[in-house]
């Protein structure tokens, strides 16, 4: 008999039971030779229940994103790296620069461990490319058929400069808006793989970190009054949500918005609007409009903004409408999101 | 995309609205009504009406056959799924329709009702093979154009027998639709629903043809323009409208001969004949009951009509006393002339069928017009600060 | 209503089906409602289903009438 010897996980076979959530050797285990064994850094190593970290001056960002995305695997992605990415950006829109990340795992009994590793390795690639550790983390285990095999909790904290002030409300009456890209990638590409919507694209998930093109565009102009990443309800959503905190209207000009080919035909398809689609790599910066020139080089600087346009005007508006000139020339009124965007027939 | 773009086209949309503005009469109106909510969803999504002259204006009509489902019907679907523990397949478009109880199809799903939504009929039976142990209700919708299709998947569930698929049907026919316009008060006596001509629909057109809507022009002395969906197609259809109305015409003219013929497809018309058989009247919802508007499943099929199997039996539902829908879908009223509208009723929150579809003229005109409601003094202004 | 998009015929494959290539979303339809089609055809796809086939000549054609519309307005403006 050996001391301390236990078997190593059965990845290639193995799948998530009850034991790996009760907190015992088996969840020790799991962590250490899946989730150490990926993230490995020098806060998370000494595996204690929370991370002690140094931070530099400033004030303290915190964001935090649940992910349920299905299917967990699609083109450009998968649960992980979304998390990884959507966390970073959310603490990248206050304009500070994510330090740490926490991960919290609910995984469901019979969920397959290769899976499991598949996402794992994909957090850790995520993170590591963005340069982004993640200190610390949890993991339970619900019975069969209480899960969706795997729901992902990330939270981010970062630092903000002090004279950096984004937020919702800044917007002004004149000011420049532009997007980062083209909208509508993600959502079509997990749209893509959803049961009874089969169709073949190419169109691969935008997930993406954007933290340091955020810090190109901040270097170019401090002076950036709004900054929002345009997820679930897309473009047209977050344009209404920012419209409605600062008390102003938009106007947008539906030519210069970019859309993917791809991504135009897939929603003609379907019946859907690409304002309404979820991106996960994109980003909208209202800038004051002496400075869009600057900030559009800065965009199209950095390999996430090659694609970056300026899309449109805030404007004086009591009703806070979010208006459109259509590529025909006539006008139309984006509004919100109404409940979930389902495809139509009619 | 090839077909799709060219017919977007900005400059030669202000060529037809140039040509529009110059040949409508300044000494009078025009109101042309697009039967088809597929083309309310287009002239709302690109600002058509932007383009044309203040006397030329559009009336919504009632092609929605999201909308002119009668919450009775919902209801039926709704009680399969909820009571009878069906699977119950259903396009997107049906999820959200509010019927009796504060309900919809998408609402019972949250309380546990096996609702799938599909794409295509065939999806539903593809559904039905895969689960031989439950039973499989196909909630059928749409006028001509989706009709070939559930013909289509039936035929294809008696070839190969499938024991455990139904289909509750509720497919509409335009003609009797247009027809029930016509012969309303509003438009045939009174006069206060001022309908020059019409612009007819793309998609049910090349299914039934032109032919049908000779009847119309011929009786009713109406013009009708088959129109394809796209912006330019519309503006091309209201500049031969307003030339017939100025010559004095009323003819049937086909403005989508890309795709549209006089006979329309004779295979589909034939598998649809093949399958389905008139019901002697229908109730649409805001039209009331109309005769010989709708298909039922033929005694060839009645294995698999979902109303045979379950022995369902309809109930008619009214709506709520201060929806206007009905004179909406009828060009009566417009949509900011019913009380409920933006307050009780909105697409978050529909009251009534206009609403629920995103082609119903409420929720064309909430989700794309709302700002036209407004006074001109409180039209934005930008200021380049 | 009836939501119906332009889709170019890649192949037929058997059973009435087709493989179609929608502005480059790939996806199978059923051809079963359309006789005589072949490879690079265009047809409008309803919920699943090609319904007819576009007649190059007749969109050329309508397309011309379009621009000559505006034209001619931009004429006798």
């Amino acid at each position: 008999m050996r001391r301390d010897y236990h078997r190593p996980l059965d990845v290639k076979r193995g799948r998530v039971d009850l034991a790996h959530g009760a907190g015992g050797r088996a969840t020790a285990q799991l962590v250490e030779e899946l989730f150490l064994k990926a993230f490995d850094n020098e806060w998370l190593r000494p595996l204690n229940d929370a991370a002690s970290l140094p931070i530099p001056a400033g004030r303290l960002v915190m964001a935090t994103d649940s992910h349920v995305v299905s299917p967990i695997f699609f083109p450009g992605g998968d649960i992980g790296s979304l998390a990884v990415h959507g966390t970073i950006n959310d603490v990248a829109m206050a304009g500070a620069m994510p330090l740490y990340l926490a991960a919290g795992f609910v995984l469901e009994e019979g969920y397959p461990l290769s899976d499991l590793q598949r996402v794992v390795a994909s957090m850790a690639a995520a993170a590591k490319s963005a340069g982004v550790p993640v200190v610390t983390g949890d993991t339970k285990v619900v019975e069969r058929g209480k899960g969706d095999g795997v729901y992902i909790t990330t939270t981010g904290v970062g630092v903000v400069s002090a004279g950096i002030e984004l937020g919702g409300a800044n917007a002004r009456v004149g000011d420049a808006i532009f997007v980062s890209g083209t909208i509508g990638d993600h959502g079509v590409a997990i749209m893509s793989k959803r049961e009874n919507l089969e169709f073949e694209t190419e169109i691969l998930s935008d997930s993406a970190p954007l933290h340091r093109l955020v810090a190109a565009l901040l270097a170019a102009c401090p002076r950036i009054r709004v900054l929002r990443d345009p997820t679930r309800g897309g473009l047209a959503t977050t344009l209404n949500e920012i419209a409605r905190q600062s008390g102003v209207g938009m106007s947008l000009e539906e030519r210069a918005i970019p859309v993917a080919p791809g991504v135009a035909a897939a929603c003609e398809l379907l019946g859907l609007d690409p304002l309404y689609v979820a991106n996960e790599g994109k980003l909208i910066a209202i800038v004051p409009a002496p400075d869009a020139e600057a900030v559009l080089a800065a965009f199209r600087g950095h390999p996430l903004g090659r694609q970056a346009a300026l899309i449109g005007r805030v404007t004086h508006d009591p009703d806070q409408f979010v208006q459109m000139t259509t590529a025909l020339g006539g006008r139309r009124v984006v509004d919100w999101l109404t409940g979930d965007q389902l495809p139509r027939i009619c | 995309m090839k077909y799709v773009d060219e017919f977007r086209d900005g400059d030669i949309a202000r060529g037809l609205a140039a040509a529009i503005a110059h040949e409508a009469d300044p000494a009078r109106r025009y109101q042309f009504m697009e039967f088809c909510g597929g083309h309310t969803h287009a002239i709302s999504r690109h600002g058509v009406a932007d383009l044309l002259p203040p006397n030329v204006r559009m009336i919504h009509g009632p092609g929605c056959p999201v909308c002119v489902l009668p919450i009775g019907r919902v209801d039926l679907a709704i009680n399969l799924a909820l009571e009878r523990g069906v699977i119950l397949c259903s396009y997107g478009d049906t999820l959200r329709v509010p019927a009796s109880d504060g309900r919809s199809l998408l609402r019972a799903k949250a309380e546990g009702a096996d609702v799938r939504m599909v794409y295509s009929a065939a999806d539903a039976l593809k559904i039905a093979r895969a689960t031989p142990e439950r039973e499989v209700v196909f909630f059928a919708i749409g006028f001509e154009t989706t009709t070939p299709p559930t013909a289509l998947v039936l035929r294809e569930a008696r070839a190969a027998a499938v024991a455990n698929f139904t289909v509750l049907c509720n497919h509409v026919l335009t003609p009797a639709a247009i027809v029930n316009i016509l012969e309303s008060p509003e438009v045939r006596t009174l006069g206060t629903v001022l309908l020059d001509g019409f612009v007819g629909p793309a998609h049910v057109s090349t299914v039934i043809g032109t032919e049908p809507y000779e009847f119309f022009a011929e009786e009713y002395r109406k013009p009708v323009v088959i129109t394809g969906f796209e912006p330019l197609d519309v503006l091309q259809a209201i500049l031969m409208l307003v030339r017939q109305v100025n010559e004095g015409r009323s003819e049937v003219e086909n403005q989508f001969s890309r795709v549209v013929s006089r006979e329309g497809n004779l295979k589909a018309q034939a598998l649809v004949a093949e399958v389905f058989e008139l019901r002697r009247a229908f109730e649409w919802r805001g039209l009331g009951t109309v005769p010989y508007s709708a298909l039922a499943i033929r005694a060839e099929f009645a294995d698999f009509d979902a109303e045979r199997r379950f022995g369902l039996e309809y109930r008619a539902v009214p709506d709520n006393k201060a929806c206007e829908c009905g004179a909406i879908l009828r060009g009566v009223k417009r949509p900011t002339e019913c009380k409920l509208f933006g307050t009780a009723c909105t697409p978050e929150t529909p009251m009534g069928s206009c609403m629920v579809s995103s082609e119903g003229a409420c929720a064309a005109h909430y989700s794309y017009g709302r700002f036209r409601d407004r006074a001109p003094a409180a039209t934005p202004a930008v200021s380049d600060a | 209503m009836c939501l119906a998009v332009p889709a170019r015929i890649l192949l037929l494959q058997a059973g009435d089906m087709a493989l179609v290539d929608i502005g480059g979303v790939r996806k199978q339809v059923s051809v079963a409602l359309v006789d005589g089609l072949a490879p690079d055809d265009y047809v409008i796809v309803h919920v699943g289903y090609a319904l007819a086939r576009i007649d190059p000549a007749a969109a050329a054609a309508t397309l011309a009438a379009m621009a000559d519309a505006g034209i001619n307005a931009g004429a006798l403006a």
